[in-house]
């Protein structure tokens, strides 16, 4: 995976979540938006309400992560991803409206996992716990929403060559099944 | 030295001496990983199989790199301040009481070193209490006139996967060891492997989940002072990396990089089991005053 990484950017096309498989490595390039548990909340609420959503949700990435605060002249503190079964419940909603892809880690539910067939949309994951490293590709950081939850507020990212694996794909291909039913010794 | 009252030479350390060397372990634990860990990552490089973990594990050692060098942290989340005191009979804190300069120490690292506050003051209502504090702070109380103070920040991705069992005798060893590699495979890519287990065998049922807290804070790489717990913990560490979990959940042949058993007294009527799982930023930093 280290010789041939698809260069993507956002917002993503149907052509280009297509083209996507489980197992690809990807560098990611564009504008992505944060947002983790209490967000995912008051996004879906808003929703309900029939209110508008505080980004642009056709086409988006939204990236699982609380980052550590910025220092002074940095765009963002440490920022890895967050386990993204707890967002599951509210996945196929966002999904139906436009989202088209999730950068987290972990696995899905089956609900997802089926949602991301019918919408066309694709799971990355991004590697726990790399964060600094994770870091250095994020370009720029802007408070879009929610700022009252602290870690948890809505930013957009500016990001470059951000390093991904897709996990779930748009035709139910799922790396964590495929992955582990290769290297698993019985007995 | 300072005489009491009651005639106790004890020695006196300053409130502020231990506020400032708690808020310096809570940023160099969350910001520098230790380097039995760093050698762990080396050695899980050598002997993965999976090209897909090779490039996580290459991944891991770059970041803990860019974090020593930046005093950036490892992880986002830099997690629940767990500190474990161990106080000697013959010291005495002046200026302020001990738990609140462990308190205050967590606050003021936590703020000055740019790691996040995950800590909400209510577990249903989730306000946020803006300096990751109240710490869950463990005291024993030891001989002697020293203060050792150790910082393991704990991240909730990883503690989300742990779970106590209350197994009887009858269970045996087999029961414990089902139990463990079950849990360690349910848990999958949750708590970021490769992963190092704390097992807490015995005790009570908030005891043995201490322990298996406690478990975490061994050097990885050491090998358990009893024979028979040392050749338990290879087994499981065997057991668990057959499952195929691998890195980052990916597939591989890398899961976990160690298992550290606690064991403890136990009542006749029980045998609890406690699992308490760390990811590979197993975090801790200690200092002895």
């Amino acid at each position: 995976m280290t010789s041939d990484k698809k260069h993507i950017t956002t917002p993503l096309t149907e052509e280009v979540v297509r083209n996507l498989r489980a197992g690809d490595a990807v560098l990611l390039s564009g504008k992505i938006y944060t947002a983790r548990d209490l967000a995912h909340r008051r996004l879906v609420e808003s929703l309900e309400r029939g209110e508008k959503l505080p980004f642009q949700i056709q086409g988006a990435v939204v990236y699982y992560v609380g980052p550590s605060p910025a220092k002074p002249g940095k765009p963002i503190g440490a920022c890895g991803p967050t386990t993204s079964y707890r967002m599951d419940p509210y996945t196929p909603k966002l999904l139906s409206v436009g989202l088209k892809g999730m950068i987290g880690k972990g696995n899905r539910s089956p609900a997802v996992i089926e949602a991301l067939k019918q919408y066309c949309a694709v799971y990355f994951a991004a590697v726990g716990g790399a964060a600094a490293l994770l870091a250095q590709r994020v370009k720029q950081a802007t408070p879009v929403a929610y700022e009252d939850l602290g870690p948890e507020a809505v930013q957009e990212l500016l990001v470059e060559d951000l390093p991904l694996i897709v996990v779930n794909d748009c035709y139910g291909g799922d790396l964590y099944e495929e992955g582990v039913r290769r290297f698993r010794k019985e007995g | 030295m300072a005489e009491s009252g009651n005639g106790c030479q004890c020695r006196e350390i300053p409130f502020a001496q231990v506020k400032e060397t708690v808020a310096r372990l809570c940023i160099e634990a969350n910001c520098v990983l230790g380097d039995d860990m760093v050698r762990a990552l080396e050695n899980g490089l050598k002997a993965e199989e999976s090209e897909t973990g090779k490039e996580i594990f290459q991944q891991l050692l770059k970041n803990q790199e860019i974090a020593r060098a930046d005093m950036m942290p490892i992880c986002q989340d830099t997690g629940w301040a767990v500190v474990w005191v161990e106080i000697g009979s013959e010291v005495r804190i002046t200026g302020g009481a001990l738990g609140t300069a462990i308190q205050e120490g967590v606050a003021k690292g936590y703020t000055e070193g740019y790691l996040r506050k995950s800590i909400v003051a209510d577990p249903i209502r989730r306000k946020n209490t803006g300096n990751n504090t109240p710490a869950i702070v463990y005291y024993e109380i030891v001989p002697g006139n020293k203060l050792k103070i150790t910082v393991q920040p704990k991240g909730g991705g990883s503690e989300n996967m742990s779970e106590v069992k209350m197994l009887s005798a009858a269970d045996g060893v087999e029961g414990i060891k089902r139990f463990v590699v079950d849990r360690v495979w349910r848990s999958q890519a949750n708590p970021c492997p490769p992963i190092i287990v704390g097992v807490g065998i015995g005790g009570t049922f908030e005891k043995c989940a201490q322990l298996a807290k406690r478990a975490l804070l061994r050097e990885v790489g050491s090998v358990h002072p009893d024979p028979f717990y040392a050749q338990l913990e290879q087994e499981l560490l065997q057991e668990i990396n057959k499952l195929g979990i691998g890195p980052q959940g990916f597939g591989g042949r890398v899961t976990a990089l160690a298992v550290f058993i606690e064991a403890f007294p136990c009542h006749i009527a029980m045998m609890p089991c406690a699992v308490n799982i760390n990811c590979h930023a197993a975090r801790h930093k200690s200092a002895i005053l």
